[in-house]
């Protein structure tokens, strides 16, 4: 069965980089009944095995595997999180176009269907690797891994993994990240820190999207800002409207101060 | 629907543990999860008959354990059980807690058939 969905086919995954064919994953299949192994003779008892063991312990090891790899690249990892329509990709297309030739990047794209999203990256000049999902709502760390292998990641460059647009179920799974950045848009209602607070207690950063659209639209900032400190007391806070290029700024100078923190972690550590 | 995902894990994690054992099955499982492990119960309920089909935990039973979520105030120090991760203190309404329990998410025994 399909470890992702739960539907008969073997599994509905799918990695692709923008510009190349699809390659298909199954993902691996544990539904085979364990065959008894019959060279001894059944006895009947039964005992109980204390186990006290992480249910999602596989994702972890691997998120901790991702994380090592980009220590020793020197890669900035981040994962970007929201509802649909937030304006993930948006974001991500003025990023690289206005930093481009300052920093290395690259990205992977989440989504359940299409290459539309890797498609628009790629047309920034940037490599880029859709994972679908099929009927799967969020990326897990092997997935990450996977579409790792896929990419020319070079040193000291940065890292986004825009995630499935899903609010609830990309928060339980670590993909290795350094920071997870949690968007919304003022379209939507500024109680979502408060209706999923999984994500924003989990994100480091709150980017508030759309503010060209504030004065038509019934979302106060400060109230947002509030319910999401709520939720996480440390919670970073910008303010940005990706297609007016408002504040673009302070989240160029934000990613600016997480290189130069993981420069000298690396110092310091050396 | 990230629970089915879920009861995948605890399937992979539990035939690991019969392949390990030789046994030759699950009689019963016993599960801890937090009220504030982001797991919605009924989902599991649902997601579980899909997802342990022709697995070593087909006719398992389940038992979970639902833990609830405790926190302690970092400025007075008080305890106390909470229901949502972002609830405040109920004596000086102060919203930074620390965390003591209700994220759990684990397999807690196995009873093996041998």
């Amino acid at each position: 069965m399909c470890s992702t969905c739960g539907c008969d086919q073997p599994g509905g995954i799918t990695i692709t980089r923008a510009g190349l064919d699809t390659v298909n994953f199954s993902p691996v299949s544990p539904s085979s009944l364990i065959q008894p192994q019959h060279h001894h003779p059944h006895t009947d008892y039964t005992r109980v095995i204390e186990l006290e063991q992480n249910i999602l312990e596989k994702n972890d090891r691997q998120a901790l595997h991702n994380r090592e790899h980009f220590q020793q690249q020197q890669v900035l990892a981040l994962n970007l999180v929201s509802s649909p329509g937030s304006g993930k990709t948006a974001l991500l297309e003025r990023t690289l176009t206005d930093l481009k030739g300052k920093h290395a990047f690259c990205v992977i794209e989440g989504d359940q269907q299409t290459m539309n999203d890797a498609n628009r990256i790629a047309a920034t000049g940037v490599e880029a690797v859709q994972i679908n999902t099929g009927k799967g709502c969020h990326l897990d760390a092997d997935m990450v891994h996977r579409a790792l292998h896929q990419l020319n990641l070079t040193p000291q460059s940065i890292l986004f993994i825009e995630n499935v647009g899903n609010l609830v179920c990309p928060a339980l799974f670590d993909l290795g990240e350094e920071a997870r950045v949690a968007i919304i848009s003022v379209t939507e209602g500024d109680d979502k820190p408060l209706k999923y607070p999984d994500m924003f207690a989990s994100s480091q950063l709150c980017i508030i999207n759309k503010i060209d659209l504030l004065p038509y639209v019934n979302f106060k900032v400060e109230r947002a800002k509030e319910y999401a400190r709520k939720v996480n007391p440390t919670i970073e806070f910008l303010e940005l409207s990706t297609t007016l290029g408002l504040g673009m700024t302070s989240w160029y100078q934000w990613l600016e101060k997480k290189l130069a923190a993981k420069a000298r972690q690396l110092a310091e550590n050396a | 629907m990230h629970e089915l995902s879920i009861v995948m894990s605890i399937v992979d994690l539990a035939e690991e543990q019969v392949k390990k054992h030789r046994a030759r099955g699950v009689d019963r499982i016993e599960l801890d999860i937090g009220a504030l492990a982001g797991v919605e119960f009924d989902a599991l309920d649902f997601a579980w008959n899909a997802g342990v089909k022709n697995s070593v935990l087909a006719t398992a039973q389940r038992q979970v354990n639902r833990i609830e979520g405790k926190m302690r105030c970092m400025k007075c120090g008080k305890e106390f059980t909470v229901t949502e991760p972002f609830q405040p203190c109920p004596d000086c309404q102060d919203y930074l807690n620390e965390f003591l329990q209700g994220k759990e998410l684990r397999v807690k025994s196995l009873t093996m058939k041998f």
